[in-house]
């Protein structure tokens, strides 16, 4: 999933200060699994916001709803309704979904309550890890399923780097070596020769190459 | 200009070789560079020239380099794939060359939340045996990265670090194969204090038929104090200080530390030197490059061959 985080709230506040009637929105996917942006929170900010007008003598109107999913233009159009009776949008939707909702009514202002931060899985509860960068070209084939593009902190595809100590990355001790695993995954596996090649450069037109990527797909069009 | 490789040519006729670190300062003044380069001249081969090492900027690796050249040295470029990416690596590689620049050490390079960039964006589009690899096609091959033909190409001898020291330990032999099969012809260690583990990962190198295709040199860093063994063992990534060394350091007055750190290195040169496989010794006496001299001296390794 993609991870967010809720920004701070005197950051939030300063983005909002200039205006009376809020809509907050929420996205019911990715940042509703991760708890940073779905129905939940939603509502949980909503009344903070609401609180912090009310102490400081402020009169706003403050609505909460939450979309299945920002980044669809289909569950966007559930706010056309709504949206001309606020005067700014607060999402708690990732990145892409603030876009996205941004192009469907460019006459709105909206502003972030996250900040996106990884594409990750729920290690445990309330524990979300970094493990995909969406490089384009995945080569977990070779890496005994551990991305060293992402869980290296310097993306070796030869590695190690002569820094780990016991099984530890030198960057942070808390985070085990990306490379650790992957040599010890191959040696159980009895396929240390994958690594015996030398692995080439990366092919990172495939993630940066020519701006933001697309995928376009003829058979999905009709 | 039509120069060679000092270090190689000491190298290939059998010489034990002596090679020394030399710090950039954090600053423009080349006479720091130059001064270094006169305390190292006549006791080693050649000189590396760190490349913003633990990522703190510091007067560039190949500046320094020229500087070395200019004053007849043999200087050993350290690159690290941290800051640059393939088209400025490789760009540096031909400006290098151009300069007379005859060694190149390749490395990835300390992470950058070392040093005092922590906000940097480490930039790690190759790897450090992708760049050697890189560097050896662009000189045997004349073609850089995607095949297209060089006019010239550069004229390098080929190294790479190895840590002895660091985990996974019986792949680190599987790793220096990988590096020699991508093409590196002189590796330099990471600090020797643990004499009987770099005995065993000497072992591993020869066991997979490694010590007739690459030269080895061991990395040796005289220890100034008590207090500087105990912060490397504890503090720095991919060191191995023993307890016993820490105890030696401690068991002497703080005066005498400093001979004491002499002492050790020397005892581990002796040790190095009679071990098959090794080809010769890489001293970083960091920021006390003074040492190097009585260290060379003591070891017996002076007057250096003629190159």
């Amino acid at each position: 999933m993609i991870t967010a985080e809720r920004k701070p709230i005197s950051e939030i506040k300063e983005m909002i200060a200039p205006y009376r009637k809020i809509l907050v929105v929420g996205c019911g996917s990715c940042v509703a699994e991760c708890a940073s942006g779905g129905e939940k929170e939603v509502g949980l900010l909503a009344s903070a916001i609401r609180m912090d007008a009310k102490a400081s003598g402020k009169d706003i109107e403050v609505k909460e709803m939450t979309l299945d999913r920002q980044c669809v233009y289909e569950f966007i159009d559930q706010l056309n309704d709504v949206i001309d009776q606020y005067e700014i949008i607060l999402s708690l939707g990732c990145g892409a979904g603030v876009q996205a909702v941004a192009e469907v009514f460019p006459k709105v202002h909206i502003v972030p309550a996250l900040n996106t931060t990884f594409i990750g899985q729920t290690k445990e509860a309330g524990l979300w890890i970094e493990n995909c960068r969406g490089c384009g070209d995945c080569k977990l084939g070779v890496f005994a399923a551990v991305c060293p593009v992402t869980r290296c902190a310097k993306g070796l595809f030869n590695g190690p780097c002569g820094g780990s100590r016991t099984d530890r990355c030198e960057v942070d001790p808390e985070v085990p070596c990306a490379w650790q695993l992957i040599v010890s995954r191959l040696q159980d596996r009895g396929r240390l020769d994958l690594l015996r090649k030398v692995h080439p450069p990366a092919d990172w037109s495939k993630q940066q190459g020519k701006g933001p990527r697309k995928i376009y797909r003829e058979d999905q069009r009709s | 200009m039509m120069t060679e490789s000092r270090l190689k040519k000491i190298l290939q006729s059998g010489n034990f070789a002596v090679t020394a670190e030399c710090g950039p300062p954090k600053g423009a003044d080349p006479e720091v560079v130059r001064s270094k380069g006169k305390i190292l001249k006549d006791y080693t081969d050649s000189v590396n020239v760190t490349d913003n090492q633990t990522g703190v900027v510091r007067l560039c690796s190949l500046a320094a380099c020229a500087l070395l050249k200019a004053d007849g040295l043999d200087p050993v470029l350290q690159m690290v794939t941290r800051d640059r990416n393939r088209i400025a690596l490789q760009s540096d590689v031909l400006g290098a060359s151009a300069l007379g620049i005859r060694n190149i050490l390749c490395l990835s390079g300390d992470h950058q939340s070392f040093g005092n960039q922590p906000q940097a964006k480490g930039v790690f589009d190759i790897d450090s045996i992708q760049f050697v690899q890189t560097v050896r096609t662009m000189r045997d091959a004349g073609e850089v990265i995607g095949g297209e033909k060089l006019s010239v190409p550069p004229q390098m001898f080929i190294g790479a670090a190895a840590n002895p020291f660091a985990d996974p330990f019986e792949y680190r032999a599987v790793r220096l194969a990988t590096k020699v099969d991508a093409g590196a012809e002189f590796i330099q260690t990471q600090c020797i204090y643990n004499l009987n583990r770099f005995k065993e990962w000497m072992g591993l190198v020869k066991d997979n038929g490694l010590d007739g295709k690459v030269y080895i040199l061991g990395g040796i860093t005289p220890l100034k104090s008590a207090r500087m063994a105990e912060y490397m063992a504890n503090n720095v990534a991919g060191m191995d200080v023993p307890d016993e060394i820490i105890k030696r350091m401690k068991s002497v007055p703080t005066k005498e530390q400093r001979q004491e750190g002499i002492k050790i290195a020397l005892e581990t040169i002796q040790a190095l030197q009679a071990m098959k496989g090794v080809h010769g010794v890489h001293i970083m006496a960091i920021e006390w490059e003074e040492a190097v001299p009585q260290i060379v001296q003591d070891a017996k390794l002076f007057p250096r061959p003629k190159g």
